[in-house]
């Protein structure tokens, strides 16, 4: 699903730059749940940036789904995001101003679906969720764990191939960050690539495979045993 | 652009931001009011100076004798003169350009004594011969019976038109048409009466006035062929004042006086007067619309402003769109459409209330009669709609700055802010 080769990244810093990224290979198959750690300044956050195609690279190929993400135009970037891919935040980064089924629906919208059909399948996902009553609820009104689901939700509504979740569970309490992951495990065994980046190893040992990362390098990529 | 999902995405963002909102519109709103109310009144000034000047045909003029002041022909300088009956003839030949002519006698109250009467009620008035084509050089409002006609002319009839206050004066309620007044000792059959088109002093001097037929005139009073003046009008595609030139030259051949004899006649030309009034009003509307489209940029600039605060307000939204896959160009469409919306409703309530005023101030003020300088105070659809249209274009480059800055935004960085 994901294939990287020798992926280089490196920032500028007035007249230096900083190498964050020092060549990444890594492969994660069709229906894996993957975590990456590091502590931060590994280069963790740029490379979930860059699978998230938020964020160029400079060297190296990048492939998903067997297509090559180079250098694409921002208007390329945000269609092959929309169809391809779901994000969850750690600041679950919700629309302050529209409800649960709207911020959900959101996504479809920049797909043209229509408004009666975007509202139905919105409140379809929030039920998966167990978010069907909180519809209505602005993001204000919710929980920390309620707000991470819609936003799990807003992520699945496009039926993305893969889901990126920025440390889905650092503003949450133990309790509400197993129920997070378990929802993702479950959404995981429906078929999504699910890969998550974290500095919790009781969230990562919920993982498949553990990718560790170190000033830039992958030090170690572990089988997780349950 | 037009599908009614975008609309509601705009309308939502709108509409939850309300005081960001409402301060944003009100820059809009105020300057296309000032905008408004201003040119109304520019045109009120504008109509009430023109009444003024009451329906006066633009091309016509107005030429008298006065003394000559070259000695000419054998003839001393110092010499006066009358123009007559058969001058008229020769200017109708001689002149082309010519839309009307007419010869003009008047006859006042001398020494303040009363000169017209009916039964034991007199009064002082002005008395005038003319021929009824006066009427297209300086208008006037019939009320009942008739103007002097062409049949009154050729049989030198004795009748009569009599302006309101003559009306008034002489019969009182009563009506006039067919009674006899008495001018001068002569009486003249009343055939009708009517009311100036001017206001303010204007209108007054024209209610005292009554109108009998020239050639009547001349020999009712013992005028013989004499012209007091004449009042000509020239065709709409000639310039009057070379209309008033060759009636003058026809007029110094004709009387002996010298060609280059500039204090021999003395004439009033409208079209000149109308060109300095024409030029201070342009000057005016001119002035109204700097002031105003100054106002009313300084409304679009703070809308510009207030978005690109929007804009840092959004970034985290914006970044949060583009992240779940909004392209460049739909965040800048909805940035732009929102400054335009905007701008066009704000601009929108701002001329309809200006509108509003300006009639209701028109309404106050009343029809034309008023004797103020300010009449009818409105602007027309056209202007409404031009700056309707300016508004909604700056509605678009007040949006643009902001939406340019709003996709220079990464996504990374927007959602970094927190």
């Amino acid at each position: 699903m994901i294939k990287l080769e020798n992926i280089h990244k490196s920032y500028p810093m007035g007249k230096t730059s900083l190498h964050v990224l020092k060549g990444i290979d890594l492969h994660i198959k069709d229906g894996e749940m993957v975590s990456i750690m590091g502590s931060s300044g590994s280069g963790k956050s740029t490379l979930l940036n860059i699978l998230g195609m938020l964020d160029n690279y400079d060297e190296g190929t990048y492939h998903l789904d067997q297509t090559l993400i180079k250098d694409l135009s921002e208007t390329k970037a945000a269609q092959y995001r929309n169809k391809f891919l779901g994000f969850v935040f750690q600041s679950f980064n919700l629309i302050s101003f529209k409800n649960a089924m709207e911020n959900v629906a959101l996504p479809l919208y920049y797909q043209k679906v229509k408004r009666s059909e975007r509202n139905k399948l919105a409140i379809e996902y929030l039920d998966k969720v167990g978010l069907k009553p909180w519809a209505e609820h602005m993001p204000n009104e919710l929980s920390g764990g309620q707000k991470q689901r819609v936003a799990i939700a807003r992520a699945l509504i496009t039926q993305p191939k893969v889901l990126l979740a920025d440390e889905p569970t650092g503003a949450l309490d133990s309790t509400t960050s197993y129920e997070v992951m378990k929802l993702l495990r479950s959404i995981n065994e429906e078929g999504i690539t699910v890969i998550i980046v974290t500095h919790e190893n009781d969230i990562a040992e919920r993982t498949d495979r553990i990718i560790r990362l170190k000033d830039g390098r992958i030090i170690a990529k572990e089988k997780v045993d349950v | 652009m037009f599908d009614g999902d975008r609309w509601n995405e705009i309308f939502s963002s709108l509409a939850k931001n309300k005081l960001r909102t409402f301060l944003t519109a009100f820059g809009v709103f105020w300057g296309i009011f000032m905008l408004i109310i201003m040119l109304g009144s520019g045109n009120g000034l504008e109509n009430g100076i023109t009444k003024n000047f009451g329906g006066l045909a633009t091309n016509s003029m107005f030429i008298w004798t006065q003394q000559t002041s070259i000695p000419y022909a054998g003839l001393p300088k110092g010499r006066r003169f009358s123009i007559v009956n058969e001058d008229i003839g020769a200017i109708k030949r001689e002149v082309s350009q010519l839309e009307v002519l007419a010869p003009r006698n008047q006859l006042r109250g001398y020494g303040g004594g009363n000169n017209v009467s009916y039964n034991n009620k007199s009064g002082n008035f002005s008395v005038y011969g003319d021929y009824p084509e006066i009427l297209t050089i300086s208008p006037l409002n019939i009320t009942s019976g008739r103007f002097i006609n062409q049949l009154d002319l050729e049989e030198e009839r004795k009748t009569v038109v009599i302006g309101r206050n003559v009306k008034e004066v002489l019969f009182g309620d009563s009506n006039p048409i067919n009674e006899n007044v008495k001018i001068n000792g002569v009486y003249f059959k009343v055939v009708g009466v009517f009311e100036s088109t001017k206001s303010g002093e204007r209108a007054d001097r024209d209610a005292q006035t009554l109108f009998i037929p020239f050639t009547t005139f001349q020999k009712a009073f013992n005028y013989g062929n004499r012209v007091g003046w004449i009042a000509a009008n020239a065709v709409a595609s000639a310039s009057a004042a070379k209309v008033e030139k060759d009636i003058t030259a026809v007029l110094k051949r004709r009387h002996k006086v010298a060609p280059n004899d500039d204090r021999a006649f003395g004439a009033f030309n409208a079209s000149v007067r109308f060109q300095e009034m024409q030029g201070l009003f342009n000057a005016i509307s001119m002035l109204i619309w700097v002031v105003g489209i100054g106002t009313l940029a300084a409304g679009i600039i703070g809308v510009s402003n207030i978005m690109l605060i929007i804009v840092k307000e959004r970034t985290k939204e914006i970044g949060i769109r583009r992240a779940i896959g909004a392209t460049p160009v739909s965040i800048v469409v909805q940035i732009m459409m929102e400054a335009i919306v905007l701008t066009s409703l704000a601009g929108y309530f701002g001329l309809l209330l200006g509108v509003g005023v300006t009639e209701l101030i028109a309404n106050a003020l009343g029809p034309a009669e008023g004797r103020t300088m300010f009449t009818n105070p409105t602007i027309d659809l056209r202007i409404a709609l031009t700056a309707l249209a300016i508004l909604v274009f700056s509605g678009a480059i007040a949006g643009l700055i902001p939406a340019r800055k709003a996709i220079k935004i990464k996504p990374i960085e927007a959602l970094r802010t927190e």
